[in-house]
């Protein structure tokens, strides 16, 4: 993959390294009091996923994004790659943004308190065109302090997910980009290809990448609030407008999430955090609590079926997506891109060899891919799973399904499913 | 001495040139304001304005006026007000009125206005798309439990469903009002309507007339202070009960349907004497404390074979407190009745001055079982003066999961809300047990309005929800986002959790 091409048209206008130490840069920005406000926008978006395991450079999700400029306005652009850490597997990697010293140092407070840093470094970064009013960017790998997490009686992953919720609403000026194992997001203000080329992407390899390129109509582009949205090892990027936001949010108040950000995309990566880690719902069956099959067709499936659909809406209809979206969201086990229930926004899927690609734009996907084999526009509501053979796919238990059997097993109407085969 | 000092507040104008004295007032006038002699006339002092003359009048002769008669100005001492001490040094008694509190109140519902969809997120046609207002009544698991089926699929584990929730077709049922304060035909076109309608009807504190057996799967049986038609039979026939604790129109008070309602069936169904009072005690004697509550909700569930139960409160200060023991109790639904709610017979003086306004109710309720994280355990219907689709798209973005109306419903049968439901004479042949009046209603008839005013209440719900880009009302159930508010107070935005227009 040629990528000079692509580095002709960034030139460094000013040193990266110039972090705001000294408060050069004025006010911090307020990132709690943002959650006050619904931020509106539109977006592109793409996912490619190796279900092989092969290991692709970020470059691909780069070249995607580039396609796709148009999509966005320069005030957001964002990466999520997984298997990026292969030398710190089993480490949480906390990508961290400061706008200060302070915060910095409140941050790293508590890392020393709850976890063993094994390593804290700066973000590795270069100058880059476009690129400024960076703040801090700083990665951590940490493993939970085992005495801390005994006594804290929560899983590992639990532990993690308190300390980003305190980091996030209590530490004014620090940001948690990211907190999963192997897996990172890169993401600032900017256009997205400006976005990798600054945060070095072409040195990372990962399995899967998920990007983003944000038009926000109502806010000043912070870097926080790019995406793509991370908790633990989900990442989500989105485009579109979840008009059911209020109640979702709400909805997932009562369940101790704090929504600092302000934005749909935030709520629906912990709506994926809650119904499959939490309430441990196969995959297939949280996508169908998200984007709900109409009481129609649930009215005419099987009895098994109608009863599980039943009960999924009634009990999780305050978390149900609803509003014009398409969304990726990214794991360990691979990628997962969806429709909003009456598909209002595009998203095309392809797949060639043991690739899995989807996008915003098919334009991004024959940049990326040169002969797909399959090239389709996925249903309203119908997930596109892809799978990375041999690692852990979040269903639960003994809910593991043959690696070329995609999502919508159980729910929808089945010959409307799209089948995802292994090449 | 004159026997009263309070004029006639309605004069009753007849134009004798276009009359033709065919006597169909005197015969509609269930109060008994013409008297006839070659030509009606009419007694001024004891109509009140129900316009049931006036619908029938074939000529169109006949003209309801307000009573001008000027009084000198007073701020502080309203003609009601004057009127008042007047009737009662007359009478010495409680004054009694029906319907709901007619004061000038605050109405939060109109300084609340709904969102809508522009540009950044499309609002969705509800002529060609599907807008689904499908609500299910009850409670909800924290969770929903499956395992595989064996087939590549899922099906629910052993209790890891919803299980004893009602599905209604639209978030709207139709308040409990009970039989003998209301006539049979009332019941009779309310069941019919919930029938077609695929929602509910309550019955009230008055039983369950054979009648309506056929209807009983939309029916939510009443237990009340009073236990006026409870059995075994009674509460296994409904699709829900309902403990009675209190009424918007009249909290901690109880109920009196005086003797002359109670003929041979209101008697049969209510269980007791021809032409006795039935007076239900303001509290339930068996419920003194919440704990009592807790026992009552799973005797009638055992006695039901674990029906949902769900209990009936009026809006007081602490609703938000009696509400979280009310579900902590085990209820399967909260009612919260506004003080605005409607009522066929109550102390005025209670009417228009205990209680709390059904919003503000809503409101609080709605945050504190979030807060306790048992918002799932039990729905909330809010009733109270829910007066158009409009109030019930708000009530639901303030966290209602269903309205109930009442008042509307009445009206949609004829009530012209004369307030003279206690006075067992309605010219509409609703809140009376006269059978020359009852017959006015035809449940056919009223069964038709009924299923009209619900009909074109969802209709225009659903193009609430596509305006607001949504196509479920779950989306929009507890949304208060999407909500603003005009002219309401920083402090009481607050309570109701929402924002002021701008922000």
């Amino acid at each position: 993959m040629a990528y000079e091409p692509l580095l002709d048209r960034m030139p460094t206008s000013r040193p990266a390294t110039m972090h705001d130490d000294f408060g050069l840069f004025g006010e911090r920005p307020a990132y709690a009091a943002e959650a006050d406000f619904k931020i509106h926008g539109g977006c592109g978006l793409m996912g490619i996923c190796d279900e092989s395991g092969t290991l692709m450079s970020g470059v691909v999700a780069i070249k995607a994004m580039a396609v796709q400029r148009d999509r966005g306005n320069g005030l957001g652009g964002g990466f999520a790659g997984y298997g990026i850490y292969p030398e710190f597997p089993d480490h949480f990697c906390f990508h961290m943004m400061y706008h200060d010293v302070k915060a910095k140092e409140e941050a790293e407070e508590v890392f020393d308190r709850y976890f063993t840093v094994d390593l804290a470094e700066p973000m590795p970064t270069r100058p880059v065109k476009g690129i400024s009013d960076a703040p801090l960017l700083w990665r951590y790998f940490l493993v939970p302090d085992p005495h801390k997490l005994e006594s804290s009686e929560m899983t590992a992953e639990d532990f993690v997910v308190h300390t980003v919720m305190r980091i996030n609403s209590t530490i004014d000026g620090a940001f948690v980009a990211s907190s999963g194992k192997n897996m990172g997001a890169f993401k600032g203000v900017g256009f997205p290809e400006e976005i990798g080329h600054y945060y070095l992407l072409e040195e990372y390899e990962g399995h899967t990448w998920t990007g983003h390129n944000r038009f926000p109509t109502n806010t000043p582009g912070w870097w926080g609030g790019a995406h793509p949205f991370t908790l633990l090892d989900w990442s989500i990027v989105h485009n579109g407008e979840i008009s059911s936001y209020g109640i979702n949010r709400r909805y997932l108040e009562q369940f101790g999430y704090k929504c600092t950000l302000g934005t749909d995309t935030e709520v629906a990566t912990y709506l994926f955090d809650l119904l499959l880690r939490r309430h441990k719902l196969p995959l297939e069956l949280a996508c169908k609590a998200l984007a709900s099959p109409l009481w129609t067709e649930i009215d005419r499936m099987p009895e098994e079926e109608q009863a599980v659909m039943r009960s999924l809406r009634a009990v999780y209809g305050p978390g149900m997506l609803n509003g014009p979206f398409a969304i990726v969201l990214g794991f360990n086990g691979g990628m997962l891109a969806m429709n909003d229930r009456i598909k209002l926004r595009p998203l095309v899927a392809a797949r060639q060899g043991t690739r899995v690609m989807v996008a915003s734009e098919e334009s991004a996907i024959r940049e990326v891919l040169d002969a797909p084999d399959r090239v389709w526009a996925p249903k309203a509501g119908e997930p596109v799973v892809a799978r990375v053979e041999g690692m852990e796919w979040p269903i639960h238990g003994d809910l593991h399904l043959p690696p070329n059997e995609v999502s919508c097993a159980v729910t929808g109407v089945r010959d409307s499913c799209e089948i995802v085969e292994v090449g | 001495m004159p026997t009263s000092l309070i004029q006639p507040e309605f004069k009753v104008e007849i134009d004798y040139n276009k009359c033709h004295k065919c006597g169909r007032c005197v015969q509609q006038c269930g109060w008994g304001v013409y008297s006839f002699n070659e030509r009606p006339f009419p007694d001024d002092s004891k109509c009140r304005a129900c316009h049931r003359c006036v619908t029938y009048c074939p000529a169109h002769c006949i003209t309801i006026k307000k009573n001008d008669l000027a009084l000198r100005d007073n701020a502080n001492w309203s003609s009601e007000q004057r009127k008042n001490v007047w009737r009662q040094a007359e009478t010495g008694g409680v004054m009694l009125t029906g319907m709901g509190n007619d004061k000038p109140y605050l109405s939060y519902f109109d300084h609340l206005v709904l969102d809508a969809c522009q540009v950044t997120n499309p609002s969705i046609d509800p002529l060609r798309e599907p807008m689904e207002l499908r609500t299910y009544l009850g409670r909800k698991p924290d969770s929903v439990g499956v395992e595989p089926n064996g087939e590549g699929g899922f099906r629910l584990k052993e209790g890891g469903g919803v299980s004893n929730n009602i599905k209604l077709n639209a978030p709207i049922i139709f308040a409990p009002m009970s039989y003998g304060s209301v006539s049979l035909n009332v019941h009779k076109s309310l069941a019919m309507a919930a029938e077609r309608l695929g929602i509910l009807m309550g019955t009230g504190e008055g039983g369950l007339h054979a009648d309506l057996f056929p209807y009983q799967d939309n029916v939510i049986v009443q237990v009340a202070s009073g236990r006026f038609g409870v059995s075994p039979d009674y509460l296994r026939r409904g699709a829900a009960i309902e403990i009675k604790v209190g009424q918007g129109a009249k909290p901690g008070i109880g109920g009196h349907l005086p003797g002359e309602k109670i003929n041979k069936e209101v008697s049969v169904t209510r269980m007791i004497p021809q032409g006795t009072d039935a007076i239900s005690p303001a509290p339930h004697h068996d419920i003194y404390s919440i704990e009592d509550l807790r026992q009552l909700i799973y005797s009638l569930k055992e006695a039901s074979g674990y029906k949902p139960v769900g209990v009936k409160i009026a809006c007081v200060n602490n609703v938000a407190a009696i509400a979280s023991g009310v579900v902590r109790a085990g209820a399967d639904y909260v009612y919260l009745d506004g003080f605005k709610g409607g009522t066929g017979a109550a102390p005025a003086i209670i009417r228009d001055h205990v209680g709390i306004p059904l919003e503000i109710a809503l409101a609080v309720v709605d945050q504190r079982l979030r807060d306790e994280g048992i918002r799932n355990q039990a729905s909330i219907i809010a009733a109270g003066s829910i007066r158009s689709s409009a109030d019930m798209a708000k009530a639901i973005a303030l966290g209602a999961d269903v309205v109930a109306i009442g008042s509307a419903s009445l009206q949609a049968l004829g009530c012209h809300l004369c307030q003279g439901c206690h006075t067992g004479c309605c010219s509409w042949g609703l809140t009376t047990q006269k059978p020359e009046l009852t017959r006015r209603v035809d449940p056919e008839w009223g069964a038709e309005r009924l299923t009209n005013l619900v009909n074109a209440w969802s209709h225009e719900l659903q193009e609430i929800l596509g305006a607001l880009g949504v196509n479920a009302v779950e989306s929009l159930r507890g949304s208060r986002e999407r909500l603003r508010a005009v002219g309401l107070d920083a402090q009481t935005c607050e309570i109701l959790g929402v924002k002021p227009a701008g922000l």
